[in-house]
C-alpha cells in the first residue's frame, strides 16, 4: 500500500498530532506515506467563490499525485471530498480536456483521470480492515467510552466516495473504534456537521452547532469524542473554551483523532501519537499511554 | 426585508442565470417540500438560513434579496439536503452556484477574500512561517516549503485576479 500524503492546510498547522499519529499508524500498518512537496490548498474555499479556480486547484494537486503514480490518502475530510468531486467530475473526458488546457497554460501539469482519493480513515478499514487492526492490538482499551464524529465531507455526497459506507447511518468509524476493544457509544445527532464551514462567515452561529454536540456527547458519558478531521477538531477541541465561556458550561470534553487511538493501541508512545498536543487532556489516555 | 413581495422586483431570468451555473442545473426540479430545511444542521440553529426558502426566492426571481444577502453565506456544506433531496435538486452545489454569482455581481463576504489573498499569496489557508517549521522540525515532521507561483497564475488565468482583488474595497 503506497499513497500520495496529502496533508492540506489544516491538519500540518493545527493539528500535529493528527499528523503524527496517522504517520506513525500507517507505517506500523504497512502503508506507505508519500510526501509530495508541491501540493497546495485543496480549492475548497474557492468553490463558493468561483467554480473554475476551485475546480483548477483541484486538478493541480489530482495530477501531481498521478505524476508520481499514487493514489491520495488525506487526512482533511474537506480535502477528500473537494479533490474525490473534483476527480468525479473530472471522468469526464470534455470537461478534463476543457480544464487540461487551463491547467496546462497556468502549471504546465494535465491530469489524465487515473488515480484514486481516499481518505486515511478509509484506506484503514477498507484496505486494512478492522480484523487486521484488532491483530494489532496490544494495549487494552476496553474500558473507554468513545464518542464517534463522522463529520460531512467523509461520507458525503456519497456518490463521489463510490457509495462507500452509509452516509445516513454510518459505521466504518464505529467499527474501527471496536476495533481496538472500546465501546463507540450512540448519541443524538451524531451526523450533525462541526459548523467549521461557517466559522468565517458567522462565528457565534458556527459555535452553536458544536456547542449542541458537546451537550449531546457529554450526557452521552463519553470519555473522548473520535474525530477524523482536522477542522472538526478546531470546531470542537480548539473552540471549547470558548463555547464554554458563551454558553456558560463546563465540558473538559477530551477530542482525539482517530490515528491517535490507534497507535496508543498498538503500544506507541504518547509522543508518537502526539497526545501532548491534545488540548483538553484525558487522564484515561495519558494513564493508558504510560 | 418587506414580508410583502413587490412583483416588480422579480426577475424571471434569475433562476436560468443560476441554472447555467455548475452546481445550479437543477434549481427548477425544486417542488419545495422542505427535506432540505428540516435536514439543516445550521437551521437548527438559526432561522436567518433556510435553504428551501433561498431556493423559493431564487425561482422567484428575486435576484437583489438574495444575493445581496448575508444568509447564503451560511451553508455549512454539510450536503445532509444534497443527499436527502427527492428531486436531486444538489442544493449544496447550488447554494455555490448562487455564491459564484453574488461573487461576479460584487458581493462576495468578507471571509470569502480573507481567504483569497491567502491562498494569493501562499497557496494554503494558514501560512507556514519559520516558526511552524520549528515547531514541525522538533516534532520530527518535514518542513513544509510554500509554493504561491501557480495559484497566482490560475488566478489570473480564471480572471478570478480581477474580479477579488487583493485591496479592500467593494465589500458588501
Amino acid at each position: 500500500m503506497r499513497y500520495a500524503l496529502y496533508l492540506g492546510c489544516t491538519a500540518p498547522v493545527r493539528a500535529m498530532n493528527y499528523e503524527l499519529a496517522a504517520r506513525h499508524t500507517a507505517s506500523r500498518l504497512g502503508i506507505e506515506l508519500v510526501d509530495i512537496n508541491d501540493f497546495g490548498c485543496c480549492g475548497f474555499p474557492l468553490k463558493s467563490v468561483h467554480h473554475e479556480a476551485a475546480l483548477l486547484l483541484s486538478a493541480r494537486n489530482l495530477a501531481l499525485a498521478e505524476e508520481q503514480g499514487l493514489d491520495i490518502c488525506a487526512l482533511c475530510s474537506s480535502c477528500t471530498g473537494t479533490l474525490a468531486e473534483a476527480n468525479h467530475a473530472l471522468q469526464n473526458e470534455e470537461l478534463r480536456e476543457r480544464v487540461n488546457e487551463e491547467l496546462e497554460t497556468t502549471t504546465g501539469r494535465r491530469y489524465n483521470g487515473a488515480i484514486r482519493v481516499r481518505h486515511l480513515a478509509r484506506v484503514l478499514y477498507e484496505e486494512v480492515g478492522p480484523e487486521r487492526i484488532q491483530e494489532a492490538v496490544t494495549v487494552d482499551l476496553s474500558g473507554l467510552r468513545l464518542a464517534a464524529h463522522y463529520g460531512c465531507h467523509y461520507l458525503k455526497p456519497n456518490d463521489v466516495h463510490d457509495g462507500f459506507d452509509d452516509p445516513e447511518n454510518p459505521h466504518s468509524l464505529d467499527q474501527l473504534i471496536e476495533a481496538l476493544g472500546a465501546a463507540s457509544i450512540y448519541y443524538e445527532g451524531r451526523e450533525q456537521c462541526c459548523g467549521g464551514g461557517i466559522l468565517g462567515a458567522d462565528e457565534e452561529t458556527a459555535l452553536a452547532l458544536p456547542h449542541l454536540k458537546l451537550e449531546r456527547v457529554v450526557a452521552a458519558g463519553a470519555d473522548a469524542l473520535v474525530v477524523i478531521c482536522p477542522f472538526c477538531d478546531i470546531m470542537y477541541e480548539l473552540q471549547q473554551r470558548r463555547i464554554e465561556k458563551l454558553y456558560e458550561a463546563r465540558y473538559n470534553l477530551p477530542v482525539v483523532f482517530y490515528p491517535q487511538l490507534l497507535g496508543l493501541a498498538m503500544g506507541l508512545s504518547a509522543d508518537k501519537v502526539g497526545l501532548p498536543l491534545n488540548r483538553v487532556k484525558s487522564r484515561k489516555l495519558m494513564e493508558i499511554a504510560r | 426585508m418587506s414580508m410583502v413581495i413587490d412583483a416588480s422586483q422579480m426577475d424571471p431570468t434569475f433562476a436560468d442565470q443560476i441554472a447555467a451555473e455548475p452546481g445550479g442545473e437543477h434549481i427548477r426540479r425544486c417542488f419545495a417540500c422542505g427535506t432540505c430545511t428540516a435536514s439543516c444542521p445550521v437551521r437548527e440553529v438559526t432561522e436567518r438560513y433556510n435553504p428551501r426558502r433561498i431556493i423559493r426566492m431564487a425561482v422567484l426571481g428575486l435576484r437583489e434579496a438574495v444575493l445581496s444577502s448575508d444568509f447564503v453565506w451560511l451553508c455549512s456544506t454539510c450536503y445532509s439536503c444534497y443527499e436527502r433531496c427527492p428531486q436531486d435538486v444538489r442544493i449544496t452545489e447550488l447554494m455555490h452556484a448562487i455564491k459564484n454569482v453574488a461573487v461576479r455581481e460584487g458581493y462576495i463576504h468578507p471571509s470569502f477574500r480573507v481567504q483569497v489573498d491567502l491562498l494569493r499569496q501562499h497557496g494554503r489557508l494558514y501560512d507556514i512561517t519559520g516558526f511552524e517549521n520549528e515547531k514541525r522540525v522538533e516534532q520530527g515532521l518535514p518542513a513544509i516549503v510554500e509554493r504561491a507561483e501557480d495559484f497566482g497564475k490560475i488566478f489570473a488565468a480564471t480572471g478570478l485576479d480581477t474580479l477579488v482583488q487583493p485591496e479592500e474595497k467593494g465589500v458588501d
